[in-house]
């Protein structure tokens, strides 16, 4: 069989920059045996693990969680099959997909992870600065490029500020982690909920174009979190740099190094006010533009990729196509801007992926996009740009040998789950099961087929902390423990209404739901949605209606589903329903642990 | 523990041919019967796994080596089709009985095939031979040596079932290398370098006692046996049975606590 596969597999494409530097590997080796021989004090040790990208694992300190940087979310087909092989050699078998472009490798014991930093290196890949208070991976959006409304791809310059910021002495020690966001357009990004994001935009200058950015600041999710503000009408793209430069100094000078809980740059903004930061930062700005060399640029790279449709493989050509195409095609692939060619995104359940399916997305990379390599998205998925409309029935062929045909990417059929409590410090509830559950049950149902539900989401932290992004979704869910008595079980806390695109806005709370009735519930909004919506409205459309005090049906405000569906929350007694007082993937009696949280360290 | 020559544990495809061009090697290959009627290495035997492990008493793995036309002086070479660790059972059996002349190939019959190298589907028939046998107790753990053993300070005992399964439940005090971290896509065991420096990194130091295990019949472990003795460390055991037997006598079991850890797996 493998032999067939060589033959015909097209070239790979090869990453064209390397981010990797092996002697961290090595250095990272030698300070776990100092560590391991009470050489460097535990706090030490935890500021270098997460510099270095290895997070801590829930309740033991034997493990840590390897979080791979996918720079702007591109990843190549021989990045993709290393680490499937690491994941068979160190990891559990399987990858984890995260919703800010990294991949994660789960419960690798401490001394194994500079293994995995050399390995990683022969691909180009680095961990570095993925955790700990640097700048995190920088994303652009999994459209750019490709996107219909964009103004122009911002992937070149979201790769130049990766390149620029890495390991560089200005983002080691900042008072929090930091986040650059690059998206295409208003509808596809999430521009405004991180520290810095960015949307492409042009004007005209002495009848030249200009290339330059909508810049917004301070946003982000988490225990308490903010829309960001627009810094100016137009950032030409000569001030990128420049701007960057200043707030990360401003952040480093000026933001809480006290108080842990505050320390994120939202919170500078909120309590110095937005006028002020703004002044700041434009005043910063002006001293960063003069007092910088000339020569400190970011290195744009703005050559087209070569696109160039891969040689179909005779092999299951003139087979009739598989069932469930359509379903496919309507609910995973977008239309690109350029003709004949659409974007398929592929939903995995949560971000998992086994290593055999990683080795089978590097193939279909090879196989089907004329860009020759994938992306990972905002949503836990991996996008396949550039795949020409001929080759769409063939590519679904593949992807259903390899079990990764499930429909309803694209709709609110492919929830976001954090890893709860499956690996998570600080997660109160297995989220992380809970999103697989839904989007089964959605499947079953078919409701990814439903063109009302299309464009609305579902986003699932285990705790109040924003990793699953539930505050911009528009159902969201965030974990946490609730008792009857003395007896405890998994409670959500359910709000409507979030989102990230131009109209921005944090979801509002509801109520809490007991985890066991979250897809009776789920089930239950719809429901009355479908009773009271207009003729041309969507699940979202609906819901944004009802948070913005707008509707006049039955539900007019979030509270009005409270009557509707507390009798679907009523906790039973124990000897009622024993199962209520369970979380998914566990029998036992369900109670709240959580160990020391690292996102602050 | 003293080993009376030094030991070859694996053997490299184009040294074995030469091998059987001088006709100076039995071929020992443990798939089932019927994969290996369809092809195999020229020359080999045929001992499947399963029909060895239904009796591994000494007096008839004597039989069925004998019977193979092996005796004291004849080189042995084992090959399966997984990833080394079949073979790596039927290997560290003949080892156990005191044959010390036994190698491993260094890479799968699958990987042997798409060498290109030269394979047959004629079935050779073999004079029996008289082989000595001297057990070699140095080289195997029982679950009573076992339970002793680890107490001691210089002793490891490792693990090498995947992660998932070692998380889920494990011998208290094991440390786990999963079975795929000891080979590669090409070969079955790491290149020397990197397997000591992983051990090194494990803080495993080459004076230490190492005991294997895996889950039932001592596969993986028996592969994990081989990679140790690939980088020469001197005192290695393989505790045969395994966790299956651990479990059946009711022994401490330990298990990572708190963490729903199989729901992140896609499988």
């Amino acid at each position: 069989m493998t032999a067939d596969l060589k033959q015909s597999m097209p070239d790979s494409k090869l990453p064209k920059i390397n981010w990797a530097k092996v002697e961290e590997a090595e250095n990272f080796a030698k300070n776990v045996k100092l560590y391991r021989q009470g050489k460097i004090d535990k706090d030490t040790f935890r500021r270098f693990r997460l510099q270095h990208g290895a997070y801590g694992t829930r309740m033991t300190d034997d493990y840590a969680m390897v979080r791979i940087k996918v720079p702007a979310g591109e990843i190549y087909p021989n990045q993709l099959e290393k680490i499937a092989q690491l994941s068979e050699t160190f990891s559990i078998g399987s990858a984890h997909i995260s919703t800010r472009q990294n991949i994660q490798l789960h419960w690798i014991v401490l001394e194994d992870v500079s293994e995995i930093m050399r390995s990683l290196a022969e691909v180009g890949l680095t961990t570095r600065e993925a955790c700990g208070n640097t700048v995190r991976n920088v994303m652009c959006s999994p459209l750019a490029g490709v996107c219909n409304d964009e103004v122009f791809d911002p992937t070149p310059y979201a790769f130049a500020t990766a390149k620029f910021l890495l390991r560089n002495p200005l983002n080691q020690n900042l008072p929090r982690k930091f986040k650059f966001n690059f998206t295409c357009c208003e509808k596809h990004g999430m521009a405004r909920i991180v520290d810095v994001g960015l949307i492409p935009q042009s004007r005209n200058l002495e009848g030249k174009t200009q290339r330059g950015f909508k810049i917004f600041l301070g946003g982000g999710l988490g225990n308490k979190s903010f829309v960001g503000h627009q810094l100016e009408e137009f950032t030409p793209e000569e001030d990128l740099l420049y701007t960057s430069i200043a707030v990360l100094r401003i952040f480093d000078r000026m933001g809480n190094r006290k108080n842990m809980a505050r320390n994120r740059m939202r919170y500078l903004v909120d309590e110095m006010g937005w006028d002020k930061f703004q002044n700041l930062i434009l005043k910063e700005r002006s001293i960063v533009r003069a007092t910088q060399s000339v020569i400190v640029k970011l290195d744009v790279d703005s050559a087209p990729n070569e696109i160039k449709r891969p040689i179909a493989i005779s092999d299951s050509d003139g087979k009739s196509i598989p069932d469930g195409y359509s379903r496919w095609y309507k609910t995973t692939t977008y239309k690109q801007k350029q003709d004949g060619y659409r974007s398929v995104f592929i939903t995995l359940e949560a971000g998992d992926a086994t290593a055999n399916q990683l080795y089978a997305l590097a193939n279909i990379a090879r196989q089907f996009s004329a860009e020759g390599f994938a992306r990972n998205g905002f949503s836990q998925e991996i996008v396949f740009r550039w795949v020409s409309e001929d080759d769409l029935p063939r590519m679904y062929a593949k992807l259903l040998e390899v079990g990764l045909a499930n429909p309803g990417s694209l709709t609110m059929a492919s929830p976001v789950g954090c890893s709860g409590t499956t690996s998570c410090n600080l997660a109160l509830t297995n989220s992380h099961r809970l999103a697989k559950e839904i989007q089964r049950k959605f499947l079953e149902l078919k409701l990814d087929e439903d063109d009302d539900l299309h464009d609305s989401t579902i986003k699932i932290s285990g705790c109040p902390n924003s990793c699953g992004q539930h505050e911009i979704s528009t159902i969201g869910f965030y974990g946490g423990g609730a008792r009857v008595g003395k007896d405890m079980y998994p409670n959500y806390q359910m709000s409507f209404g979030g989102r990230a695109d131009g109209d921005s806005m944090l979801g509002v709370n509801c109520m809490r739901v007991p985890v066991k009735r979250v897809i009776p519930v789920i089930l239950k909004i719809i429901e009355i949605f479908k009773k009271n919506k207009k003729s041309d409205d969507t699940f979202a459309s609906w819901i944004n209606r009802i948070v913005n005090g707008k509707e006049n049906s039955e539900i007019k405000t979030v509270n009005d589903f409270k009557k509707i569906l507390s009798p679907l929350v009523m906790p039973p007694t124990k000897e009622e329903d024993k199962d209520f007082f369970t979380d998914y993937g566990d029998d036992t009696s369900y109670h709240t642990m959580t160990g020391k949280g690292e996102c602050a360290a | 523990m003293s080993q009376e020559k030094p030991m070859r544990p694996t053997i490299d495809a184009d040294s074995l041919r030469s091998e059987i061009r001088d006709k100076s090697v039995r071929v020992i290959d443990v798939r089932k019967e019927e994969e290996y009627k369809k092809n195999h290495i020229p020359t080999s035997a045929n001992l499947p796994l399963a029909a060895l492990l239904s009796d591994d008493s000494p007096e008839r793995v004597k039989k069925l080596v004998q019977s193979l036309g092996v005796d004291d002086e004849t080189e042995v070479v084992v090959y399966d089709d997984t990833f080394g660790a079949l073979a790596s059972r039927v290997a560290w059996t003949l080892q156990y009985l005191g044959h010390s002349k036994v190698s491993l190939l260094d890479v799968t019959y699958g990987k042997w095939n798409s060498l290109g190298l030269e394979t047959d589907t004629k079935v050779p028939s073999f004079e029996t031979k008289t082989l000595s046998v001297n057990l070699h107790p140095e080289i195997m753990a029982t679950a009573d040596y076992l339970e002793k053993a680890k107490e001691k300070e210089n002793v490891i005992l490792l693990d090498n079932r995947e992660r998932l399964n070692f998380l889920e439940q494990h011998i208290p005090g094991a440390i786990n290398i999963p079975y795929r971290t000891l080979g590669t896509q090409e070969k079955i065991l790491k290149p020397k370098t990197e397997m000591k420096r992983i051990l090194e990194n494990r803080g495993i130091s080459s004076n230490a006692e190492i005991i294997t295990y895996c889950g039932s019949v001592g596969t993986l472990s028996g592969l994990a046996y081989y990679a140790l003795k690939s980088v020469n460390l001197p005192n290695v055991k393989l505790y045969v049975q395994s966790f299956k037997e651990w479990k059946s006598l009711n022994k401490p079991i330990d298990k990572q606590e708190h963490a729903n850890y199989w729901d992140l797996s896609a499988e």
